[in-house]
This record gives structure tokens, C-alpha cells and sequence, in this order.
């Protein structure tokens, strides 16, 4: 099924929480809006599910408008999974019993049939007559998958899906859910505000800021090429530093001249920020460009070294583990980058 | 699930459809704080003999007038059947029940146990006199209420609550005889004298008394009456107080036609029928009351009692001065 | 799949005028409940100095000092053993558990002028105990004073415990073990778990039981006049029936009302400070008391149990046989049913509307609907015959006014109408007055239905009515049961509103338990004193029965 959200504006009471809204997913596509808590990105959720009615724009299924201004399709009628941040299993249904709760048009064999082979799918074949309250929170959370899962949803919603989980079983759980889904072709549209979690799962990721959509692209463009100040801060690691456009390829700053395409043209003499990326910076022992180090962090096959310019500015650079400096002294650097990031100053 | 349900939220409508009707329209209606056991018997009696029937609802005096008040001119009530003379009274002031001139009912309920404007009748009547112990005080030890107030008593006396109506229905008799200021030194000669704290019942109080927490106490007569159906060997004997002065203090249990009664005739034929010898022994000697019609005679239990003089103070009296008796009960520490 | 245009069949209301759906139900609910509220209030506008001068100089200090002793000595207590007990039963095994969890419940159906009246004729001066210690230690042994504020402080704790008992074992047994493991984790001893975790997290249950038993012991009457203990609610009656002044009455009563208003609005705000989902599994294994302590737990719960239900139960009984072949009839038969279709229809009555207004609270929230729950629950702490007269004024003006319409319509072919002694103003009545007994448990229960439970519910299809029986009855029904069973308790033991909203003819239990004790004959009100008692046991067996599978 493909989604399309279509200048969607929301909210409650006097506040709007999302303005204007726009984005589309195709058929079998995994996104994920990615935000700091607050942004909003919940309100799109439930605005998709059915849960809130829009106050302008539209919300399409394939063809059909499901959401617009003093009309809401009703949640149930729409065929989308969702799973809640806080699971919300029924406390009083056993594991085979939540997951058939959705099956309800089948016939009860089929019915039986398909909760087994989803649970099964989730690595529950041998809980299915516990309770929830006996279910890890791992557990708990495959729980929720299967049962939304089960009577095979046109469009599956996450809600921070893992949020309630340790680190190790959040990343493991991450790669099982996008094998499982994409080994079932489903669509799926997950919220989130963990970076890590939206990279391992999905294919297309949507920045959300105050309720607008900063960008949304896939996860390599994000980190090289984002489109705001914003989502280049947001997402990955980086610091700004004060620069003027030379050329169409250069632009000067306080380390020296920054080769690359610049991913927004600007016209030479102009005084923008640029975005220096730990891997754009490179160690270099022959270097004659050197900075202090302030800070480091091991961090196994490298080591992420926080560095002083002569100006007080500060900047990353990641650097292969062997290369092992003490704080406080010297080190060689080498700019590289394929291109350039850079905003207004 | 659905069906009990709806069950549920349709049964009371069938309920209210069935149950909401009053009683058919021939039928006289009495509101009373005495109980059925007591009245029943009387009134079916009456219907056996007139072919008028009854019904009635029994709830305390406080809530029946009240309901009355609420009802006013729609209310089904004849007949306000209830305990003492201040309840009655206090029915009367608040207009309302109805003035009724009965040659019967003037001729049979002597002037003192009906309202001096004949909107209620005592139809039995109870004594509040004193008990003492059979084993530790001889009868001529005593004399009057206000001779347990003497210093002989420190330490003897049981008395029931204060709440309770019959003694405030006493002490304003005290006080419509004596006068408030002797009656306030009365009772807080008898407050000084309490053996234990006040008590909730009659009963309770003779038993106490049987098990020798106090020598002497005030009580119904009828509460006496009870216990020696259940021990007739109980070492407790009543004492007639006031023989030379004015008399043991008597209250009635009594009733009255209401003022908007929708069947004001039979309730006076009613209540004339009531003040009668063979309903006025009935409904005396359930209880093990007099009958209010001095000329029918108590019940052999009753009578084996002695007989007295009674108080011939108005009973109007209790009820005027009832509210200045809670008062100077509250004054005097008797709770 | 749906055409691209707005069709109308799927247009949403929006969330904005469910809400105001709901909180017009709020409303509706609350309507009938003030209406006696407002005519009690009405009062103050009518004062009465003369009653007012005395009370304040003669009566009022006393009935001040001794409320609030009864109120605290009864709280502290009703918490005391409510929340051991129910801690004991819930979460640790001891000889005699399985039997306990249910049994404890069991004095809820005595009456408390029933206990007042069994104990202090026991222990006092005249009764067996006190006679039995004369007889061995002479005249002047010492015993305590029965009929004094201690006496009256255990009788009604006796009796009302089990409110803080079922509320708060509800709690422990569904607030999960883990936090307690946590706080073993964290060094903290079995013992202060309980103190540190347990007791904290069970705070607004307790709260809830606790508000119940000051409610019931502010309106109760019956215990205190055996006890001779005046309070503020026999200050009321003092000034009705001894002062004859109606209006000092309801102003007091007003004045009541206002105090547990106030009380009622900090223990709500103090429980809307504590959320609790009830997170985590519940102890999958039970605290095996080891040693002396299991005997301990067994004596105690044994102690208890024998105080609160035996020793009456053994008293009714004796009393009960006595006179079993003078009061025994057929006529027995009608009381019991009467008593049972009352009570079982006003328990189902009175719980569905207690759950509409737990609904309205939980999806129309706001301001608004909060205070008319207040406000809905308010009758419980008013004395029952003050609140009567606060039911019947209201239901008697109807009854007047649509006579008067209907002799207007009609003529004399009007047929009388007497709306204010029908059934159905009957369960008005128990409606008003117990609408806090099964709203308190609703609500506790409403708080494990989130928001997120409804919305799986419908993104898999379910909802509406499908969604209120297969996921919402199921999960509330532990609420629910126990909702019914103390309405159905509480409605076959009261009298006022029965006396004075019955139909002709249309006598109960309670009624005729009224009839014998209001011309004292306190040993024959034991035998249909007893058959409440003994009807009450069936509903809380089975109710007890169905939570624990639940749980």
C-alpha cells in the first residue's frame, strides 16, 4: 500500500503540532520519522492511524482519502497495525489470545494457524498460553509485533517500539524487526528518537522539528547531505566552523582550504558555517596542520578524539585506535572532504 | 453479556410501573412510628368489623413528619400514628394535623392526653416511673423524681439518654411543675448522682440494675413489663413516684388526622373506634401499656403492678417545653 | 478501497464533541445527586439562631472533639488492619491463607448497630464477661470502660476494615513484584520493601478505602447512639428530633457536607500526584512466612476474623433461636426477596452508573467532570435519614406538580400519583447515597484501561461495543464485582432511605430490623439482622471467588 500524507496540519485544542506535513511512502518501503521528543512525530502517528483528526490536508491510503479537514476515516476500519510504545497488550488475554484478537473474521482453525505461525516468526512459539505480566519486556514487545502483525495490516505503525528497552536487545531487535518485515513485504512507518534505531531499520527516514518536516531522504543523505542546519546537527556527530566561500569547490577556514562539491552553491566571498564530520578530519602524523587534544574517547577500533584550534574552536576526528595520543598534546591533522556542507552564518 | 444488561436497566421501569401506584382509593392510610406487631393486629381487627381496610407505612416520628410536610396536599396519609406527646405536638404546631370535634373521642381520651385544640388523641399511655432493686432499696426509701436528686443517690442512680424522648418529655413536665430553675437543680442533682454513664435503652438499664451496678433508675413502664415476661422472679420492682404532689409523669402514644387526609371522615370514625374498650385493651396490653380510656381496665399484668395517680399536667405541655428540656439537660451534663 | 472524495458514512465526530458527550453524561449523573445536595444547602438561607445559640454554646465543642477522635481512631485502625491483612492475604503464605482471603471480607455484612449492640451487651456491666471477671476477682475488679470513646473507636473499625481490606489487597495483588525486587536489589529487607515500596505504591487505594470508612463513620448513627457517643451526626439528629428544628439539622449537615467536600478534593489531589499503571508481573511466588511468624499471621487473621464476624454472628444467632418461634413466618420469605431484588437490581443499577461516570471521567477529563464525580460521591458521608428528606422534598414536589398537571389534563379521572414511594425512586435513592461505594473501585480499575489498550483495540478492528465487552468488561470486571458486592451489602443494611422511599406494603429486612429496635426489642432485631447477614455472604463468596481467579 502506499501512504501519502498531504499537507497535514494537526493538533490540539489552540496548538497546532504539526504544520503542514507532507511525505510519502511506497509499498514495502520502511520509514521512520526521526525527532527529539516533542517534535510531533507521535501526532503523525496517530493522525495516521486514525487516532486524531487532521485540521487541514490529507492522509491517503493507495487512492483513497482516509483523513482530511472534519473527516477521519474510524482506526478500525482502516486495516493498519499498530504497535504502542508501552505494548499495550490486554492484561487479561493470554500471548495467543492477543495475537488472535485482531483475527476475528477468520474462522477459528485459520485463526489459530496464523497466530501460531506469526508468533513463531517472533521467537514465541513457547509462550503462547503465558500472560503478559509473565513476558519479559523483550517478549512484551514481540508480543505487540505479532499481534499487529497478524491479520496482515495494509500499513504497520511503531511508535517507539523499543523505548522501553535495554540497548543490546533495542539493536537486536531492530535488525530482526526489518528482516521480518521486509521478508513480509509489509509497509511500515515507525517514530522514533534514536538515530541508531531508524538507521538499522529503515529505508527512508523523515527529520521532524516543531511539527515540520526538515527532510526526508534516505539515511546516507541525511548524514552527508542534509538539508537544515538542523538535521546536519541532529544526525550524526559534527561541530560548525566559521568559513568564506572561495570558489564553487572551496571554501576557507581556520584549518586551511576545504576541497569538495559544495552540496548548496554559494556565490564566492560569501560567509557561511561549515559542517566538519569526525571523518572529515583525518589524522596525519606528517601533517603540518596540528591541533591539541582536549578530550578522547576509546571506542575500540578508534578512537574519537575531541581537538582545540588555535582560535578555541573544537572539532572531531575519528582516528584508527593504534594512533594512541595523550590528552594535551599535539597531533597532526588533514582535512578531507568529497564535499562540502555548509550554511548562512 | 448483552441481555443482563439490558435486563438490569429495564427492570426498573417495569419495577416503577408495577410499584408506583398508591393505595386504591378506599382505603385509609396511616403513618406511624409504631410498629407493625403492634398495629396490625388492631387494624385488621377494624377492618373485620367496618370492611374499611388499612395500609401504613412505618418510619421514625422525625422522617414521617417531614414526609407529611413534603407531601402537603397530595399526601395519602389520614392518620399520624406515632410516641409521645411532644411528637404529637410538635406534628400539630407545624400544622399538620387537623382539629377534629368528636363527642367520642372528647368523651373517651380524657382532657389532659389530647391537644387542647383537639388535633390529637392519646390512645395508650405509658408511665415513666421509677425502678429500684428489690435486694438493696426498700420502697420506703422512696418518694418522688426530685428525691434522686438527694445526696442518699450519690452513686446509685442509672438514667437512660437524654436523647431519648420520654425523658425529655419528663423533664418538661418537670419544668411545666416546678418551674425551670428547681427542674435544672432536679437533674443535676441526678447527673451527680449517676452510677455509670446514661444508657441507650430501658433495658438495659434494669439489667445493670440486676447486676447491682445501680440501686435506682427511671424507665417505661412497659420495658418492665418486658423483662418480667422473660424473668418473672427479676429483684426489680417499680416505684409510683409523687403520690402526694402531682403525680407519676405519664406519656401516651397517640395520633391525629392529618390536615389534607383525603378520607377526613373515616379517619375520625377511625380513631373514635380506637378510643373504644375492645381496641383500647388490644392495643394496650401488646405493649403492656393503659389503655387511655380511663374507663377500660389495664390488663391483669399491668394491673398487678399497683396502681397509681397519674399526672394530670396537660400533655400539651411536654411538647411546648420540649426543646427548653433538651436545653437544660444539655446545660446540666445529662447526656 | 474508500472513493477519494468525503464520504459522509465515515465522517468523525472529532474528538472535541465526544468529550462533551461525555461530560454532558457527567452531568446528567450528577443532576439527581444534587438535588438532595441543594435542598440540605438550601437551608442556610433560613437561619435558626435560637437552636444555633445553644448548639454552638452547649453541644457543639463536645460533638467536635469526640468526631474527630471517632474519625481518626477509626481511620487510623481501618487502616491498620485493612492493609495488614490484605498485605498478608495478597502476597505471603501462611496456615490458613486460602480461607482468610475471602473470610475477612465477611464482617462487611454486619451491621454496625448490630456489633455496637452484641458487644457492649457482652462486656458490659451486666452482660457475661464482666460478671464472669466479678465472680472470680470480686466486686471491684478492674475491666475497662465499654461504653466509652475506645469502645465505640473498635466496634466501628471492626466492621468497617474490610472497605480498606478489598480495596487495598486489590492493589497488592496487581502492583507487580518488580518494584520490589528492585528495592531488594537496592539492599532494602523484605520488610522494608513493604514499608518503602509496597505501602507507598498502594497509597491511593488505601486513600480510597480510607475516604470510604471516614465517609460511612461521619453519616453513621445507629453504632454511636448504642455507645451514647454524641457526635456531629448526633447533633443533627439532636436538633430534628429533640429541638425539632429541620433547618439546624440540615445546616449541619451542610456544614458536614462542605468539611468532607474539602476532604474529598485533597485526597483526590493528593492520589492525582500518584499515577500508577500496574507495571511489572505480579509476585509469581508468595513470601513463605517461616517460623513463629506464620502462626503469628494465622492467630492475628484468626483474631480478627473471630472479633469481627464469629462473636456477632455467635451472638445473632443465640438470639436469633430465642425468638425464632414467635418472629419466624412466611412473611419472612417476601422480606428476604424484597430485600434481594432491591438490593441485587440497585447493585447493578448503581454500578453501571458508576462506571458511566468512571467513563465520562476518563474521556471527557477536564475540570468539569472531575467535580461533578465530587460531587456525584458526596452522599455517602450524609446522615441517611437527613439525606431522605434531602431525596423525598425533591421527589414529592415532582409527584405534586405532575398531579396537579395531570387534574388539570383530566379532572377527576386523574389517577393519584405518589412518585416519591415507587422502586424506581427507590435506586434514585441508593443512587445518591452509595454512589461513592461503587465508584471509588470503578475508578481504581478504570486507571489499568489506558488509552494505548483502546487503540490496539481498534487498529485491530474491535471497538465500540465489540471493544467495551471483549477488552474493557474483562479487564474492569475485578472493579466491577466489587462494586456490586458493597452496594449490595450496603443497600440490604440500610434503613432511613428504605423507610422512607418504600412503596405501601413493600417491607425488607432492614425494615423490619427498624421495627424491633425502634421500640427495643434489640433481641428480636436478630433474627432478620441475621438473614442480611447471611444473604450478604453468598454475593461476597462469589465475588471474593471470581477476583482471586481474575488475579
Amino acid at each position: 500500500m502506499r501512504l501519502e500524507l498531504s499537507e497535514v496540519t494537526a493538533g490540539y485544542s489552540a496548538r497546532n503540532v504539526l504544520m503542514s506535513l507532507s511525505f510519502s511512502l511506497d509499498s514495502g518501503v520502511i520509514g521512520c520519522l526521526l525527532g527529539p521528543s516533542g517534535c510531533g512525530k507521535t501526532t503523525v502517528l496517530r493522525c495516521i492511524a486514525g487516532f486524531e483528526p487532521v485540521r487541514a490536508g490529507q492522509i491517503i491510503a493507495d487512492d483513497a482519502v482516509l483523513s482530511g479537514p472534519g473527516f477521519t476515516v474510524a482506526p478500525e476500519l482502516r486495516d493498519f497495525g499498530m504497535v504502542f510504545q508501552d505494548h499495550a497488550l490486554f492484561p487479561h488475554l493470554t500471548v495467543r489470545e492477543n495475537v488472535q484478537f485482531g483475527l476475528h473474521r477468520e474462522p477459528a482453525p485459520k485463526r489459530a494457524a496464523r497466530a501460531r505461525d506469526v508468533l513463531a516468526a517472533v521467537g514465541l512459539e513457547a509462550s503462547l498460553d503465558a500472560y503478559p505480566h509473565q513476558l519479559s519486556g523483550g517478549q512484551q514487545q514481540r508480543v505487540a509485533l505479532a499481534r499487529a502483525v497478524a491479520p496482515r495490516p495494509r500499513l504497520l505503525l511503531l511508535d517507539e517500539p523499543f523505548s522501553n528497552l535495554d540497548v543490546d536487545l533495542r539493536l537486536r531487535l531492530s535488525h530482526e524487526l526489518r528482516d521480518f518485515l521486509k521478508a513480509s513485504g509489509t509497509t511500515a512507518l515507525m517514530v522514533t528518537h534514536d538515530q541508531k534505531e531508524a538507521f538499522a531499520i529503515a529505508d527512508e527516514i523523515g527529520i521532524l522539528r516543531d511539527g515540520v518536516l526538515e527532510q526526508w531522504d534516505s539515511a546516507f543523505n541525511l548524514y552527508h547531505q542534509p538539508a537544515t542546519r538542523f538535521v546536519a546537527d541532529f544526525v550524526g556527530r559534527g561541530v560548525f566552523v566559521p568559513g568564506i566561500v572561495r570558489s564553487e569547490s572551496e571554501v576557507e577556514i581556520e584549518l586551511g582550504l576545504v576541497r569538495g562539491q559544495m552540496t548548496r552553491p554559494y556565490a564566492p566571498g560569501s560567509e557561511v558555517d561549515v559542517l566538519l564530520r569526525p571523518d572529515d578530519i583525518l589524522h596525519d602524523d606528517d601533517s603540518s596542520l596540528t591541533a591539541e587534544v582536549s578530550d578522547k574517547a576509546f571506542r575500540g577500533a578508534d578512537i574519537l578524539y575531541t581537538l582545540s584550534l588555535p582560535s578555541g574552536a573544537q572539532v572531531y576526528s575519528l582516528v584508527p585506535s593504534h594512533h594512541n595520543h595523550a590528552v594535551g598534546s599535539a597531533i597532526g591533522i588533514r582535512l578531507e572532504a568529497d564535499h562540502i556542507v555548509a550554511f548562512d552564518r | 453479556m448483552k441481555s443482563p444488561v439490558r435486563i438490569i436497566l429495564l427492570l426498573p421501569v417495569l419495577l416503577a410501573v408495577v410499584a408506583g401506584c398508591a393505595p386504591p382509593d378506599d382505603t385509609l392510610v396511616v403513618y406511624s412510628s409504631r410498629n407493625e406487631e403492634l398495629i396490625k393486629p388492631v387494624f385488621e381487627r377494624y377492618t373485620a368489623e367496618t370492611n374499611v381496610n388499612i395500609s401504613f407505612i412505618t418510619d421514625s416520628a422525625g422522617p414521617l413528619v417531614e414526609r407529611l410536610r413534603a407531601e402537603g396536599e397530595n399526601t395519602p396519609a389520614d392518620i399520624l400514628l406515632t410516641v409521645d406527646a411532644g411528637n404529637l405536638w410538635h406534628a400539630a404546631s407545624d400544622g399538620l394535623l387537623k382539629a377534629v370535634d368528636s363527642a367520642v373521642l372528647k368523651r373517651n381520651i380524657p382532657a389532659h392526653l389530647r391537644d387542647d385544640q383537639d388535633r390529637w388523641f392519646g390512645l395508650s399511655l405509658r408511665a415513666r416511673t421509677i425502678v429500684y432493686s428489690s435486694q438493696r432499696v426498700s420502697q420506703d426509701q422512696l418518694s418522688s423524681y426530685a428525691d434522686l436528686a438527694g445526696e442518699q443517690w450519690r452513686g446509685r442512680l442509672c438514667l437512660r439518654t437524654s436523647r431519648k424522648v420520654y425523658n425529655q418529655s419528663l423533664v418538661a413536665m418537670l419544668i411545666a411543675q416546678e418551674g425551670a430553675a428547681r427542674a435544672e437543680e432536679i437533674v443535676r442533682g441526678w447527673v451527680a448522682n449517676l452510677a455509670t454513664e446514661v444508657f441507650s435503652n430501658d433495658t438495659s438499664l434494669m439489667q445493670a440494675m440486676v447486676a447491682g451496678q445501680c440501686d435506682v433508675g427511671i424507665v417505661n413502664s412497659y420495658y418492665f413489663g418486658r423483662l418480667l415476661d422473660k424473668d418473672p422472679e427479676i429483684p426489680l420492682r417499680l416505684f409510683w413516684p409523687d403520690q402526694d404532689g402531682k403525680g407519676v409523669h405519664v406519656n401516651v402514644s397517640g395520633a391525629g388526622v392529618t390536615r389534607h387526609a383525603p378520607h377526613p371522615v373515616a379517619a375520625v370514625a377511625f380513631l373514635e373506634w380506637m378510643s373504644t374498650e375492645v381496641p383500647q385493651r388490644i392495643f394496650a396490653e401488646r405493649n403492656h401499656e393503659y389503655p387511655a380510656n380511663p374507663s377500660v381496665a389495664p390488663d391483669a399484668k399491668v394491673s398487678a403492678w399497683g396502681e397509681f395517680r397519674a399526672s394530670e399536667t396537660s400533655l400539651v405541655k411536654a411538647g411546648e417545653l420540649q426543646a427548653d428540656a433538651v436545653k437544660l439537660m444539655d446545660r446540666a451534663g445529662y447526656r | 478501497m474508500l472513493p477519494k472524495t468525503a464520504s459522509p458514512g465515515f465522517t468523525g465526530t472529532g474528538r472535541r464533541n465526544g468529550s462533551d458527550r461525555w461530560r454532558s453524561v457527567a452531568a446528567v449523573i450528577t443532576i439527581p445527586v444534587l438535588l438532595p445536595l441543594l435542598v440540605i444547602l438550601g437551608s442556610v438561607f433560613v437561619p435558626d439562631p435560637d437552636t444555633w445559640e445553644h448548639l454552638l454554646e452547649h453541644v457543639l465543642a463536645e460533638v467536635l472533639v469526640n468526631t474527630l477522635w471517632l474519625v481518626a481512631g477509626v481511620a487510623v485502625i481501618t487502616g491498620l488492619l485493612g492493609t495488614s491483612l490484605a498485605w498478608l492475604t495478597a502476597v505471603t503464605d501462611f496456615p490458613g491463607r486460602r480461607f482468610f482471603s475471602w473470610a475477612l471480607m465477611l464482617p462487611i455484612a454486619v451491621p454496625g448497630y448490630v456489633m455496637a449492640f452484641v458487644v457492649v451487651g457482652l462486656l458490659d456491666f451486666a452482660g457475661p464477661v464482666q460478671s464472669a471477671v466479678r465472680d472470680l476477682w470480686g466486686p471491684d475488679a478492674w475491666f475497662p470502660v465499654v461504653r466509652g470513646r475506645a469502645g465505640v473507636i473498635i466496634v466501628m473499625s471492626l466492621v468497617l476494615y474490610p472497605y480498606v481490606y478489598l480495596i487495598t489487597r486489590n492493589a497488592f495483588l496487581t502492583q507487580g513484584a518488580r518494584a520490589l525486587e528492585a528495592g531488594q536489589s537496592l539492599g532494602l529487607s523484605r520488610r522494608q520493601g513493604f514499608f518503602r515500596i509496597a505501602l507507598p505504591m498502594a497509597r491511593p487505594w488505601i486513600a480510597g478505602g480510607l475516604m470510604l470508612v471516614v465517609m460511612e463513620t461521619l453519616a453513621d448513627f445507629g453504632t454511636v447512639a448504642v455507645f451514647n457517643y454524641n457526635t456531629f451526626t448526633t447533633a443533627i439528629y439532636e436538633s430534628w428530633f429533640s429541638l425539632f428544628s429541620i433547618r439546624a439539622a440540615l445546616q449541619l449537615s451542610s456544614v458536614l457536607m462542605l468539611l468532607v467536600f474539602v476532604a474529598v478534593l485533597i485526597e483526590r489531589s493528593l492520589r492525582a500526584n500518584a499515577h500508577y499503571t500496574g507495571g511489572g508481573s505480579p509476585a509469581t511466588a508468595r513470601i513463605r512466612l517461616a517460623g513463629w511468624p506464620r502462626w503469628l499471621a494465622s492467630a492475628y487473621a484468626t483474631i480478627v476474623m473471630l472479633l469481627a464476624f464469629v462473636l456477632p454472628l455467635v451472638q445473632m444467632l443465640a438470639w436469633g433461636w430465642q425468638n425464632f418461634a414467635r418472629d419466624f413466618n412466611t412473611r419472612y420469605l417476601e422480606f428476604v426477596s424484597h430485600s434481594l431484588l432491591l438490593a441485587i437490581i440497585s447493585a447493578g443499577f448503581v454500578t453501571a452508573t458508576a462506571l458511566l461516570l468512571a467513563y465520562s471521567l476518563r474521556n471527557g477529563p477536564g475540570a468539569f467532570a472531575g467535580i461533578c464525580a465530587r460531587v456525584a460521591t458526596l452522599g455517602y458521608a450524609i446522615p441517611g435519614a437527613v439525606l431522605a428528606v434531602g431525596i423525598f422534598v425533591p421527589l414529592a414536589a415532582l409527584s405534586n406538580g405532575v398531579q396537579a398537571m395531570l387534574d388539570i389534563l383530566l379532572g377527576s379521572a386523574a389517577p393519584t400519583v405518589l412518585l416519591q414511594a415507587t422502586l424506581l425512586t427507590m435506586l434514585v435513592a441508593y443512587l445518591v447515597r452509595f454512589l461513592a461505594v461503587a465508584y471509588t473501585p470503578v475508578e481504581s480499575n478504570m486507571q489499568r484501561v489506558t488509552r494505548s489498550v483502546d487503540e490496539a483495540s481498534r487498529s485491530l478492528g474491535i471497538s465500540g461495543t465489540r471493544m467495551l465487552r471483549r477488552v474493557h468488561f474483562p479487564i474492569l470486571r475485578g472493579g466491577l464485582l466489587t462494586a456490586m458486592t458493597l452496594v449490595f451489602v450496603d443497600v440490604m443494611k440500610e434503613m432511613p432511605i428504605t423507610l422512607m422511599t418504600r412503596p405501601f406494603g413493600w417491607d425488607t429486612l432492614a425494615v423490619r430490623v427498624f421495627e424491633m429496635t425502634s421500640e427495643g426489642h434489640w433481641d428480636r432485631a436478630a433474627l432478620p439482622a441475621l438473614a442480611i447477614v447471611l444473604a450478604g455472604l453468598v454475593p461476597i463468596m462469589m465475588m471474593i471467588r471470581r477476583t482471586e481467579h481474575a488475579a
